[in-house]
């Protein structure tokens, strides 16, 4: 009897099949993992979690009968009253017996299961993308990287190529003509024979000499040399990189609700947790504003709670200055986005929107503003004739011709649609921009 | 005295470690194949975690198995039941194999392994090796490279091929395993270490006698080929054949070479489960039995506590719990406790029997000697045989079975049988056939190809009480036996007296699949 300890061994040997399940079933794995997003908390979302695909994508159907119609018959145990004869009337539900169907028990039930957090939000991000990314600018600031180059004759004994090494040890041998080993060996033994009979000792004489002076090259010529080592050689290269950075204007002055606070702060952690997962090299910039902007960091932006008046064209200033001092056009991509409520002190409409027209778009890749509103205003989305200041000022923009984005949203469930739009990948249009 | 009692102990409370695992393997060993006189391959086990069960259990149990989606589906509905709770893990997987592996969980006490160890590497391993089933289509000494074999040769496929397009043969030939087996026994003995040199030598005979001139050679205009009769072209092709899978590995015209030995690995592997469908309830009833026989001597013989022998009854009895029909946990019939009462009623009828058992059972009643007559039917019988053979009057009235037909055409359910002395013989003979897989598997037959025609092929269901195939299914594997067929599939619904057709199928291939 042979006793084997497996536990081990290697976990994680069905990885490749729950692989090929995920590929499979992707399209449904994807609309479930959308769904289950609006359903939960942001900070959830980092979490993965269990989502429930219809089972009908993932069926193996065989040739079975099925459990309806026809003549079924069962052997049941535990019988208490009935005798050969009796008649039962048929349970409700059209089955047969209690286990009618119970043994092929091939669920059309709906399949669940537990993603992980890098599955789900991979397949959550899957098609979304900052557009133009280093279209506009030819990526500028370079890291540096090592590239294989070619071969050295010196080196650290890690980068030993000993493949290369042997072969020039041997194309050396060979053309030195140090003697084979075998050779030698054929040389003594034929003298220890000639030895042996005592035989002619001229001839023997000979084969020492020769075997003298085989042993002599061999000596001479080693059977590795220093010459013959080779060393893997790297060289610093240096990659392009394209750097971006993303501006989060977001408004927290008094006339935004909790639920709108709310409303964008989900906006912004979702657009946190996808650039920082696709994106190594993309800076996030936090501004957030009342009657006067403040750049923040992420602790301060996402919680820290602020009350006052409205001016935008405050974080506009803020993001204008940020701009000039730390990220010049030149050599950055620039994104920003913003989410307001809407409102903005009557005597900054123009200023807003001479900064925006004169000096944001211009240097930015892309501009989406978001607008929240309280749950209320739900009814009224069909209607066009509610609009915030703030929105018919970037409205009167948007028809003069500036690159803007803009949605309103209401309702939490509406975000990652939303975010959806403002993010999707645009394959088919840079496509066809491309000549 | 106590002193002597303690030494005998195998071992105390639940810890255990490999050297325990060994002394219980002796002591278990001493038992079973001394006073019972098993005799089983040698013994392989193996200590695994929850996850690697888990795994096992994808895979069908298999230590190794090629890659496909479908079990890191079952991998995943599996894992999300157990992380709830919903279900507990088996204690132990069995492989029939030469060794014979037994897998063991880590968590398991040492009552529990030592349960584990009796019924598995004991119990199954001695009806693995000489149950007729098993020794006619399985063979244990080859199955563990085959599957190496099968897994490297699908890997391959799939860097050479595209994942796409051998997941798409594989899920057609997953469809069709149960379909893919040979229930008659034919004359050549499966040998499944020669398989993997038999693939070889084709693909080697393959590039020797490739000429490209012949694709150069001019062909003569299609010579008028004598008309075969129909029996001729029935009888070339092996029809009318019942192994869907062999006959489209055999005769599809469209499949490429590696495709039809992906089709031959699944129907290889699905052969070796076949006799594992056949035998549930003798395989388990077999195991439960020993383990039951064992542990009670091993108690008996003091070499295990009160305490444990507890612990191994609570197991023991929660195996073997049948609810009855009217019970909300009723699943059907518990193979664990059916194989495990029959077989200790064999025991009673052997040692203690009644007049009744001496006339239905006069060959065996009073023999005194029950593991002979127990060996004996552990070799020679299948669940189906073995229920129209030993199902005693005693037991059935002890399960208090009846008999129930739902028939659509009555307006209520009717009690046919019960466990009287008229109903004796027909409960029987009706629970032998929900045992029998060609019975309980429906009947589908490849009848007949259109040479001449547009290659149609015609596959006949021959329905069984009016029972008709599950539609969707149905049209969906038939679908998939287009694409490997290459052409239009029909498949109708037959009633075997009359002739009569109550369905029909039609699948056509899609052009793009292969």
């Amino acid at each position: 009897m042979y006793i084997i300890d497996r536990r081990l061994n290697p976990g994680g040997k069905s990885l490749a099949n729950r692989q090929r399940f995920l590929r499979r079933a992707k399209a449904q794995i994807q609309r479930a993992v959308r769904q289950t997003a609006g359903d939960r908390d942001i900070t959830d979302l980092e979490r993965g979690g269990e989502v429930t695909i219809p089972a009908d994508g993932v069926r193996e159907p065989s040739f079975r009968r099925s459990n309806e119609g026809g003549v079924h018959d069962h052997i049941l145990p535990g019988n208490k009253r009935f005798i050969e004869g009796d008649t039962i009337d048929r349970p409700p539900g059209g089955g047969g017996g209690s286990s009618a169907g119970g043994d092929n028990g091939e669920g059309e039930d709906d399949f669940r299961f537990a993603l992980t957090r890098d599955e789900f939000l991979d397949l959550f991000l899957d098609d979304l993308e900052l557009p133009d990314l280093a279209k506009r600018r030819v990526a500028t600031v370079e890291t540096q990287g090592l590239r294989r180059a070619g071969y050295t004759v010196t080196g650290s004994p890690v980068n030993l190529a000993l493949l290369r090494s042997m072969r020039n040890a041997l194309s050396r041998r060979i053309a030195m003509r140090r003697p084979k080993p075998q050779e030698l060996l054929r040389l003594e033994e034929e003298i220890e024979r000639l030895e042996k009979q005592e035989g002619s000792s001229e001839h023997l004489t000979a084969l020492r000499q020769e075997l003298e002076q085989l042993r002599l090259r061999t000596k001479r010529f080693p059977y590795i040399d220093p010459l013959d080592l080779r060393y893997r050689r790297f060289e610093p290269i240096s990659r392009p990189v394209a750097q971006a950075v993303m501006f989060c204007l977001m408004d927290v002055s008094g006339s935004m609700t909790e639920h709108m606070k709310d409303l964008a702060k989900r906006f912004y952690m979702l657009l946190y947790i996808f650039l920082t997962r696709r994106y190594k090299h993309v800076e996030i910039v936090f501004i957030r504003h009342t009657h006067e902007a403040k750049e923040v960091d992420e602790e301060t932006f996402f919680n820290s709670p602020e009350t006052g008046g409205t001016v935008v064209s405050s974080a506009l200033r803020e993001m204008q200055r940020i701009v000039e001092e730390r990220y010049s056009p030149d050599a950055w991509n620039i994104y920003a986005a913003q989410a307001s409520d809407g409102d903005n002190s009557p005597n900054d409409g123009s200023t807003s929107a001479a900064l925006l027209r004169d000096v944001i778009l211009p240097v930015c890749q892309y501009y989406a503003y978001l607008e929240v509103g309280s749950d209320s205003d739900r009814m009224q989305t069909g209607f066009i004739n509610h609009k915030t200041s703030l929105w018919q000022t970037y409205e009167t923009l948007q028809e003069q011709g500036a690159h803007l984005a803009m949605r309103k949203v209401n309702h939490r469930r509406e975000i990652y649609p939303v975010f959806r739009e403002l993010f999707r990948r645009r394959d088919a249009e840079a496509g066809a921009r491309v000549p | 005295m106590s002193v002597m009692e303690h030494e005998k102990l195998l071992f105390q409370g639940a810890d255990w470690d490999f050297g325990l695992i060994q002394r219980i393997h002796d002591a278990i060993e001493k038992i079973g194949v001394g006073e019972m006189g098993l005799d089983v391959y040698p013994n392989q086990i193996e200590v695994i975690t929850a996850e690697q069960m888990l795994d096992a259990y994808a895979s069908i149990g298999m230590p190794l198995f090629y890659k496909h989606w479908s079990f890191g589906k079952r991998f995943a509905l599996h894992e999300a039941s157990y992380r709830q709770g919903f279900m507990g893990l088996a204690y132990e997987i069995v492989i029939n194999s030469n060794p014979c592996i037994s897998y063991i969980m880590e968590e398991n006490t040492a009552t529990m392994q030592t349960l584990v160890i009796a019924h598995a590497a004991f119990g199954h391993n001695h009806f693995f090796k000489n149950n007729y089933l098993f020794q006619e289509w399985t063979d244990a000494d080859g199955i563990l490279d085959y599957l190496e074999f099968a897994k490297g040769y699908i890997t391959r496929c799939e860097e050479r091929y595209g994942h796409a397009a051998v997941e798409r043969v594989l899920d057609a030939a997953h469809a069709l395993m149960s379909h893919g087996v040979h229930r008659y026994p034919r004359k050549k003995r499966p040998d499944l270490r020669s398989e993997e040199r038999r693939e070889k030598e084709r693909h080697l005979h393959q590039e020797q006698t490739f000429n490209d001139l012949w694709r150069t050679v001019p062909t003569k205009g299609a010579a008028a080929k004598p008309q075969l009769s129909d029996e001729r072209r029935r009888a070339l092709l092996e029809l009318p054949q019942e192994n869907l899978l062999y006959f489209l590995e055999k005769s599809a015209p469209r499949l490429q070479p590696w495709q039809r030995e992906i089709l031959r690995i699944v129907r290889q592997i699905a052969q070796y489960f076949y006799p594992q469908r056949q035998t549930k309830v003798m395989n388990e009833g077999c195991a439960t039995y020993c383990h039951y026989h064992i542990m009670t001597r091993l108690h008996e013989t003091g070499q295990i506590s009160d305490g444990s022998f507890l612990e191994f009854l609570q197991s023991h009895t929660n195996v073997t719990r049948q609810p009855e029909f009217d019970d909300p946990h009723y699943g059907g019939i518990n193979p664990y406790a059916l194989g495990f009462d029959m077989m200790q009623d064999i025991e009673r009828i052997c040692t203690k029997p009644t007049a009744e058992d001496r006339e239905w059972f006069p060959e065996i009643a009073g023999t005194g000697d029950a593991m002979a007559v127990l060996r004996d039917v552990w070799a020679n019988y299948r669940d189906e045989s073995f229920i129209s053979q030993y199902l005693s009057p005693h037991l059935m009235r002890q399960w208090r079975m009846f008999h129930l037909v739902d028939d659509p055409d009555r307006p209520d359910l009717r009690i046919e049988a019960i466990h009287d002395e008229r109903g004796y013989r027909r409960l029987r003979r009706s629970l032998s056939r929900h045992y029998d897989v060609g019975w309980s598997d429906p009947d589908i037959q490849v009848i007949d190809v259109d040479l001449a025609g547009d290659r149609r092929l015609i596959l006949h269901h021959h329905v069984l009480n009016r029972t008709l195939l599950h539609k969707d299914d149905a049209q969906r594997v038939l679908q998939m036996v287009a694409n490997l067929w290459g052409y239009a599939v029909v498949l109708k619904e037959v009633e075997p007296a009359t002739g009569a057709i109550f369905q029909e199928h039609v699948a056509h291939p899609h052009e793009t699949l292969f």
